[in-house]
């Protein structure tokens, strides 16, 4: 490494933040409680404060993140957003707690009762289970798999079948065209989202989450990390996962399954109260999940991004990253207009499958090159930029052919 | 140990038991689903985790939305009742087909040497399972990547021409 001799003061500090009290410090506070507790219960204890952390955090999140997200809309839409609740607004999740708890719950009559009443359960469950495997930090891994992200869309996968038992149980023809579009849609991005880290897994030569943050470690040039969007293939499979997790977590552009002004909200029609708000809680926890998987696939997980910044706790950098992207999505979702049916099904198609297919071949040729140095890095970057960019120009004229972009005349 | 084992055979075999009892073809196909993931739960059991997500995500993931594809497409009422084959002879071919099936299965199982011990598996690394697919069963892997292909190709294809015939005399 070229910067290592210069920065060593930096890389010393950063020594020394590996170890400092606050990284430790949701450890220590397990053990010391599972310590109270005699022997043969505490890996019963400690996992069971995971799952309490787990809950309580990502559902403070939850909450807030509703309120940040209206917050924004409206200022994205020139309104002030909700601002009658407490000072600015800020308690308006606990009023909307409070109503979606308070308020009936009706189920129609000729409904399927069980999977009505199962599909909110299922749904949440199954998002509640993605965030297991996800390191929230230097120690803060819930459950070490080796296998872990393949058990993180194994677990997601299993959401679309919650969201076709609420919409085939409701007994509704809106909820069942949502839940057909829901599984049409779900389908169709799986694809490119699993396509898009397969690179990943390839060069980092592991399936583990810990592994695939491990590769990642170190600085280029003594300051730029090693992370995987920052090479050409990278930020090509980061973009393409981007979009295939909005369309999984179906964050609009991609929300057409619970599409409010045609559907009138798909399979959320017949559920009413708490029913309605665990669909809510499992949309934003799957987001969030993706979010933390993007992290951690692409963003160096809970790695600093400067090596003077690593005194900051991991999980703090987990935090303001995911909080980054999750306001990069409540963005889009401000900014893009829906998709229809049609084009959602052709880009995943047409555009993001052969884009990912051709990536994979990408990222083998930056595994095979990665003895060339001297000008023949510049090579491999020139090659591989070329090798994103011109398969993504090509398709692109190519599907667009006889569409021009509209011109309005008299708009 | 038999204790999990018998949890995890009971999840897996009563949904399939009541899903071949229920009139409702919704409710089977999800109990079905259920019965997968039970075959999952016990490839956990046994030891073989990457199987086990793997069965999860092949079947609970994708393999149930083919069946209730299927399902939606092809039934015009909400809930059949025609629980009697229509006519012996399919009943017959059904007996038939179900009995061949049976009985490969059950010769494969009788003839496979079970080795009977106390000795627990070891964890396979995922490394080491995906080392051992690509230099000793490559030409199986790549035979079964060929086929699906081809078979994707396929379904390409039959989708194509479906919607190209409306205007164009085929």
């Amino acid at each position: 490494m070229i910067g290592a001799t210069s920065f060593s003061p930096l890389l010393l500090a950063a020594g020394a933040g590996a170890d400092s009290f606050l990284e430790r410090l949701p450890l220590v506070i397990r053990d010391t409680v599972a310590g109270v507790f005699p022997a043969p219960l505490q890996w019963l204890v400690g996992s069971t404060l995971s799952i309490v952390a787990i809950v309580a955090i990502f559902g403070g999140i939850f909450a807030g993140l509703t309120l940040v997200e209206r917050k924004m809309l409206g200022r994205i839409q020139n309104r002030p957003g909700p601002n009658r609740t407490g000072p600015m607004g800020l308690l308006q999740p606990i009023a909307d707690g409070i109503k979606a708890l308070t308020k009936e719950d009706i189920v129609p009559r000729s409904a399927d009762h069980l999977l009505h009443y199962l599909a909110p359960v299922a749904l949440l469950a199954f998002s509640i289970l993605t965030f297991a495997v996800i390191p929230f930090g230097r120690n803060l891994v819930p459950l070490e798999l080796d296998a872990a992200v393949l058990y993180f869309f194994a677990a997601g996968a299993a959401s679309e079948l919650a969201i076709f038992m609420a919409g085939w149980a409701s007994r509704n023809k809106f909820s069942l065209l949502a839940a057909m579009r829901a599984l049409a849609q779900l389908i169709s991005y799986e694809l490119p989202l699993l396509l898009s880290f397969v690179p990943i897994i390839m060069l980092a030569g592991t399936l583990s989450m810990t592994g695939i943050i491990d590769a990642q470690a170190g600085w280029q040039l003594g300051f730029i990390p090693r992370w995987y969007i920052f090479t050409p293939w990278g930020f090509a499979a980061f973009v393409i996962f981007l979009i295939a997790a909005l369309a999984e977590s179906n964050r609009s552009p991609f929300d057409l399954p619970e599409a409010e002004s045609e559907l009138i909200a798909g399979h959320l029609t017949e559920y009413s109260g708490f029913k309605y708000a665990l669909f809510f809680m499992a949309e934003y926890f799957g987001m969030i999940a993706l979010s933390g998987m993007a992290i951690t696939l692409f963003l160096g997980g809970w790695r600093a991004p400067l090596p003077f910044l690593e005194f900051i706790p991991s999980y703090a950098w987990f935090g303001a990253k995911l909080l980054v992207l999750l306001l990069f999505f409540i963005w889009i979702r401000g900014t893009f207009p829906r998709l229809r049916i049609d084009q959602l099904t052709r880009l995943a198609w047409k555009f993001l499958v052969p884009l990912a297919l051709v990536n994979l071949g990408t990222a083998a040729f930056w595994s095979l090159t990665s003895g060339w140095s001297g000008a023949l890095q510049l090579v491999r970057w020139a090659l591989t930029i070329a090798m994103v960019i011109g398969p993504f120009v090509l398709l692109g004229r190519g599907l667009s052919g006889t569409h021009r972009p509209r011109t309005y005349r008299y708009a | 140990m038999t204790i999990p084992f018998l949890i995890i055979a009971f999840v897996t075999l009563v949904p399939a038991a009541v899903a071949m009892a229920l009139r409702n073809l919704i409710h089977s196909s999800l109990l079905l689903i259920a019965s997968w993931a039970g075959i999952a739960a016990f490839y956990f059991w046994a030891g073989a985790e990457f199987v086990a997500f793997a069965q999860v995500l092949v079947y609970v993931g994708a393999v149930s939305m083919i069946v209730l594809f299927a399902v939606l497409l092809t039934r015009h009422t909400r809930i059949d009742a025609g629980l009697a084959p229509d006519s012996i002879g399919r009943a017959l071919a059904g007996l038939l087909a179900g009995g061949a099936v049976f009985g490969v299965l059950l010769g494969a199982v009788l003839s496979t040497p079970l080795r009977v011990g106390a000795k627990a598996a070891a964890q396979v690394p995922v490394k080491r399972l995906g080392l051992e697919l690509m230099n000793h069963h490559t030409i199986a892997l790549l035979a079964i990547g060929i086929l699906l292909t081809v078979s994707l190709l396929g379904a390409v294809v039959l989708a194509a021409t479906d919607s190209k015939g409306k205007g164009a005399t085929p």
